[in-house]
């Protein structure tokens, strides 16, 4: 045995600097630093770099210093000898020496190769023209960058990942972009049919068009030798300046061949077993995509990561752990597309199909589960669940006791109740987080608060949770937010509104305010939206900003209303309406009881209900009687059809309960007074309680007031619907006064603020309870002039079942343009 | 040909829809709507998904969003949006000075 000092290090060599060979390298250090001396080879003239990240480049996202995993530094720290553009060209296995492109030879005890994959390329006339790309590294990239700058039309042969991305990236960069297909629709190894084409179709809203089933034959030169056209087979031709080809991917494995190295031929790649070794010597290794284990080769980076920790382990001659495959899923990084695959999502013999389909609110889902067992998952629109299927699907879970609930996400399971949390907090600490670097929750949260971590970018160092495909930003940034509190710095949500628009909610209200935009076809014209008249998610958004921002100016569009709010009562399965009168804090009398009675009876209403917010449902009513019963029964319009004030429920308090500490009933009725006819981004419903007795269920209200000895506490963003969420203490005030005060400051806030759909316990965890605290209780006068604001917008609000003109309720539509008789129709 | 006088073309709301009534018997209710170029639709006032109201959605484009589950109908042809499969009978629409016909079987 040599000692410690006498030690002479073992030599790896590792050819490749890429994703695969220098992960591995850092899953080396961390277990065994001193064991090798390292040299890299790299053949680009690049330290390691995070080739993923090369599409959010192309889009003008990143650049491409933002992309550098390992800089410069990080070798030289580590004592790592990095040979840049240097091509391996040769390996002496006896010899164990490697012949660089340059002439130069180096010995190794141990080899790890790492070359990766080369792009295919298709073998037709004019593909090696100038002007013909394919798309794997930065050269690439910036030649494209390049290209887009002096070049107008952009062809992409390939529909895949790849193609994909390559074509938004160009089309963000001014390209005409046309993508070429031999497939009927898009990622078919990754998408079923439908969700296929409903990526098209936002694709082609983005400006991107398609030739589908289409064969390329060959690449035609112009005048100055670049490419200038593609033909198809049938001769037509189409122009281009600018010719990418994605269509796959081929493990690089021309150097293993000539070395000797046993390589498969299909699928490709240097043949290594469990332990990463190659097959033909044990002296060198092999990970990433040009490795073929057990007849497989990947081409994403999640199974590559794993590799890396095997082989590491196995260097380390530590000798435990074994690869054994993944199972790989799909995510496309195309801003404002969201897409998840995995397994078996065509389905097939013995399988079963759960499927969703929204496609206005632009969201598929398909899940198939053969023998109990989920097999396969295909998302679209809506991914958030996309990592737990994934779970489910790699544990092989048997989930016929979930079957249900399935479709609706891990949200939905086993917590209904009180439990106020997010996805992220219910997870446990062994599940994962990030796909792509296997990193589980508890690793994060442990990261969080050893190193004391508050930004996003700090957490993507410190774990690499986050820092590959991106798409798990979400859930890490709502864990930070969980663990180190609402000082973390959140990176915005980029999701643009609907189809019709790149524009996010946010982008919309700052035009809005910023321009003073007056009218929906205005901010549609000013934000250029791609659609004459948007849709039925926009419009109605728009509306709302308009009238939140622009109080007493802005003339509301009902067009851009959904039915109930145009018609002012609940639309029903069969075409019928229903109507709630406004019951003051849950309070009624006999008059307005029996005047429900008569108009029941004269309505012939089917249907008289208790609701669950305190007041009376009636049900079944025919449209064109709306008007006649709000005029018979004399009682305000209770919105229960509206995103706007709807209930404040209340309890009978100090005026009869032996344990009431205060009036609740009328301070219920008071706030309901000053702040009926509000609309808001979403419902509203208040509470007031008369002791921590709590009947009115003051805990899971958007304002929930508790009434104590001393005065009233007061507690905001709660939620009793979809998921429970439990309102959080914002502050304790004396009076009624300011009671209604801070309500309505509180209110007002989340009316300037929040999006379109986002209820107030949406909108706080996305501002945070402090900036909320900021805003209105600390800020004395920024609170009056919040609810100042909020009583101008309220002053001479219409009753819209009483005052039609000024509610602009169009009362035509309680009556047909015209009734067809029988006979007439007849004849 | 069984062309029906309906209304004045004004007497439709721009981006909206009013009611043709029929009973059940003469094969129900036809929605007859005008978008904001004044093109003007008719259809069976029900939804190919579960038979909603169409005249009570939000019309955009050639559109109209089913009030009930936001399926989207194409004026024109009465056929859902893919992926959604299903189609809704049309009437040909005329507009003759002013007066909205239209051609009821
Ligand atoms: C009538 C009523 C049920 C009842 O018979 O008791 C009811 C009926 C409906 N609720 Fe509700 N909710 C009723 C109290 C509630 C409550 C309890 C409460 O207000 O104290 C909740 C939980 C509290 C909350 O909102 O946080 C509730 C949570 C929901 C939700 C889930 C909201 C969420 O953010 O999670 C929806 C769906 C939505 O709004 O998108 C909903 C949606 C609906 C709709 C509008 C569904 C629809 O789109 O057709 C139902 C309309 C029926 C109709 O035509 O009248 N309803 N709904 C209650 C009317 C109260 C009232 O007097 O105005
Ligand atoms: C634009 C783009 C987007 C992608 N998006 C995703 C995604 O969203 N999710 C995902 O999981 N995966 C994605 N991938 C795939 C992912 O980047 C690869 O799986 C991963 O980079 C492969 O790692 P590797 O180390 O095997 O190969 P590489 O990262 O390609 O590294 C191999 C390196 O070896 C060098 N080399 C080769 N031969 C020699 C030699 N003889 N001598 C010296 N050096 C040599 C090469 O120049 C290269 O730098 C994407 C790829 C691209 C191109
Ligand atoms: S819970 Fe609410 S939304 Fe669901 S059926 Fe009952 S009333 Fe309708
Ligand atoms: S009835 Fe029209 S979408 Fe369901």
């Amino acid at each position: 045995m040599h000692t410690a000092a006498t030690q002479v290090k073992q030599k790896l060599a590792v050819i490749g600097n890429g994703m695969a060979g220098i992960r591995t390298v850092e899953e080396l250090l961390k277990i065994a630093p001193d064991k090798y001396d390292i040299t890299v080879f790299g053949a680009e003239p690049h330290p390691n770099y995070n080739r993923i990240l090369l599409s959010p480049v192309l889009a003008g996202e990143q650049t491409i210093g933002d992309i550098v995993l390992n800089d410069w530094d990080w070798y030289k720290d580590n004592g790592i000898t990095l040979i840049t553009g240097t091509t391996i060209t040769e390996i002496h296995r006896t010899r164990r020496e490697l012949t660089t492109d340059s002439g130069y030879k180096f010995k190794y005890d141990r080899l790890l190769v790492a070359t990766g994959s080369n792009p295919f390329i298709l073998p037709i006339e004019g593909n090696t023209l100038p002007g013909v790309l394919s798309y794997r590294d930065i050269a690439d990239t910036e030649a494209m960058i390049d290209a887009a700058k002096r070049y107008k039309k952009a062809v992409v042969i390939g529909g895949g990942l790849l193609g994909l991305e390559a074509a938004n990236g160009l089309k963000l960069r001014g390209m005409d972009v046309t993508v070429v297909h031999v497939m009927p629709w898009l990622m078919e190894r990754q998408l079923d049919e439908k969700a296929g084409k409903l990526l098209q179709g936002s694709l082609e809203a983005k400006g991107i068009k398609f030739r589908m089933q289409a064969q390329t034959e060959a690449l035609v030169a112009g005048e100055s030798g670049r490419v200038a056209a593609l033909r198809f087979k049938g001769g037509e031709q189409i122009a281009a300046d600018l010719v990418v080809m994605a269509v796959g991917i081929r493990p690089n494995t021309m150097l293993a061949e000539k070395s000797g190295l046993q390589v498969s031929v299909r699928p490709g790649g240097i043949i290594v077993d469990d332990t990463m070794q190659t097959l033909t010597d044990p002296r060198i290794y092999s990970v990433g995509e040009c490795v073929n284990h057990r007849g497989t080769a990947y081409g994403l980076v999640a199974p590559l990561f794993e590799m890396a920790k095997v082989c590491a382990n196995h260097l380390a001659e530590y000798g435990i752990g074994r690869y054994v495959g993944s199972v790989t899923s799909t995510k496309l990084k195309v801003t404002g597309v969201d897409l998840f695959s995995a397994g078996n999502f065509q389905g097939g013999e013995g399988t079963e199909d759960i499927t969703l389909s929204d496609p206005m609110g632009g969201v598929y889902k398909r899940l198939v589960i053969k023998d109990d067992k989920l097999v396969g998952a295909c998302l679209y629109g809506d991914t958030v669940d996309g990592s737990w299927y994934f779970k489910l699907l790699r544990e092989g879970k048997n989930i016929n006791e979930l079957r249900d609930q399935l479709m609706f996400g891990e949200s939905n399971i086993g917590d209904v109740g009180h439990e106020g949390n997010t996805r992220a907090v219910s997870m446990k600490d062994t599940d994962e987080v990030c796909g792509c670097n296997g990193v589980c929750k508890g690793a994060i949260t442990k990261a969080i608060k050893d190193k004391g971590l508050f930004t996003l970018d700090e957490v993507r160092k410190h774990t690499k949770a986050s820092s590959s495909c991106g798409s798990c930003t979400g859930l890490v940034e709502q864990i930070l937010m969980f663990t180190a509190g609402g000082d973390y710095s959140a990176t915005p949500t980029m999701k643009p509104m609907c189809a019709c628009t790149d524009s996010t909610h946010q982008n919309a209200r700052d035009a809005i305010c910023e321009q003073k935009l007056l009218s929906v076809p205005e901010v549609m014209k000013t934000l250029s939206w791609r659609t004459p008249n948007g849709c039925s998610s926009c419009r109605p958004a728009l509306n709302y900003y308009l009238l939140s921002t622009w109080p007493k100016e802005y003339v509301d569009d009902p067009q851009s209303r959904y039915i109930n709010e145009r018609a002012h009562a609940n639309i029903q399965k069969d075409g019928t309406f229903s109507v709630i009168p406004r019951m003051w804090g849950g309070e009624t009398t006999a008059d307005e009881l029996r005047r429900i009675a008569n108009a029941v009876d004269k309505y012939k209403i089917p249907t008289v209900k208790v609701t669950g917010g305190q007041r009376i449902d009636l049900l079944g009513v025919k449209k064109e009687d709306l008007p006649g019963v709000w005029a018979d029964i004399g009682m305000p319009s209770g919105h229960a059809y509206a995103k706007a004030l709807r209930t404040v429920k209340t309890c009978v308090g100090s005026e009869w309960c032996r344990f009431g500490t205060q009036d609740s009933t009328q301070m219920g009725k008071d706030l309901e007074r000053a702040m009926w006819r509000m609309y808001a981004p979403h419902k509203v419903k208040y509470a007031v309680s008369g002791c921590p007795r709590n009947c009115a269920e003051a805990g899971i209200k958007d304002v929930g007031i508790i009434g104590v000895d001393s005065g009233w506490e007061m507690y905001v963003a709660g939620n009793g619907g979809i998921k429970t969420e439990v309102a959080q203490f914002l502050v304790k005030v004396k009076t009624s006064d300011e009671v209604l005060e801070y309500t309505g400051a509180f209110i007002q806030l989340y009316r300037e603020e929040g999006w379109y759909l986002e209820r107030t316990v949406h909108y706080v965890s996305r501002v945070g309870l402090d900036y909320v605290k900021s805003k209105m209780v600390d800020d004395a006068a920024n609170r009056k002039a919040l609810w100042q604001r909020l009583q101008f917008a309220l002053d001479g609000e219409p009753d819209p079942w009483f005052e039609f003109a000024k509610a602009r309720v169009d009362p035509r539509q309680f009556i047909p343009i015209k009734s067809i008789a029988a006979d007439v129709v007849a004849a | 040909m069984n062309w029906q006088y309906v209304c004045k073309l004004d007497d439709l709301p721009v981006l909206g829809a009013r009611v043709l009534e029929r009973s059940e018997n003469a094969g129900g209710n036809v929605a007859v709507f005008r978008n904001d170029q004044d093109v003007v639709f008719a259809l069976l006032d029900k939804c190919p998904h579960k038979g909603g109201p169409l005249s009570q959605g939000i019309v955009f484009g050639e559109r109209v969003a089913c009030p009930l589950h936001n399926w989207t109908i194409e004026l024109k042809s009465g056929a859902a949006v893919a992926p959604d499969v299903g189609c809704t009978a049309r009437f040909a629409v005329k507009i003759d000075s002013g007066g909205v016909f239209v051609e009821l079987p």
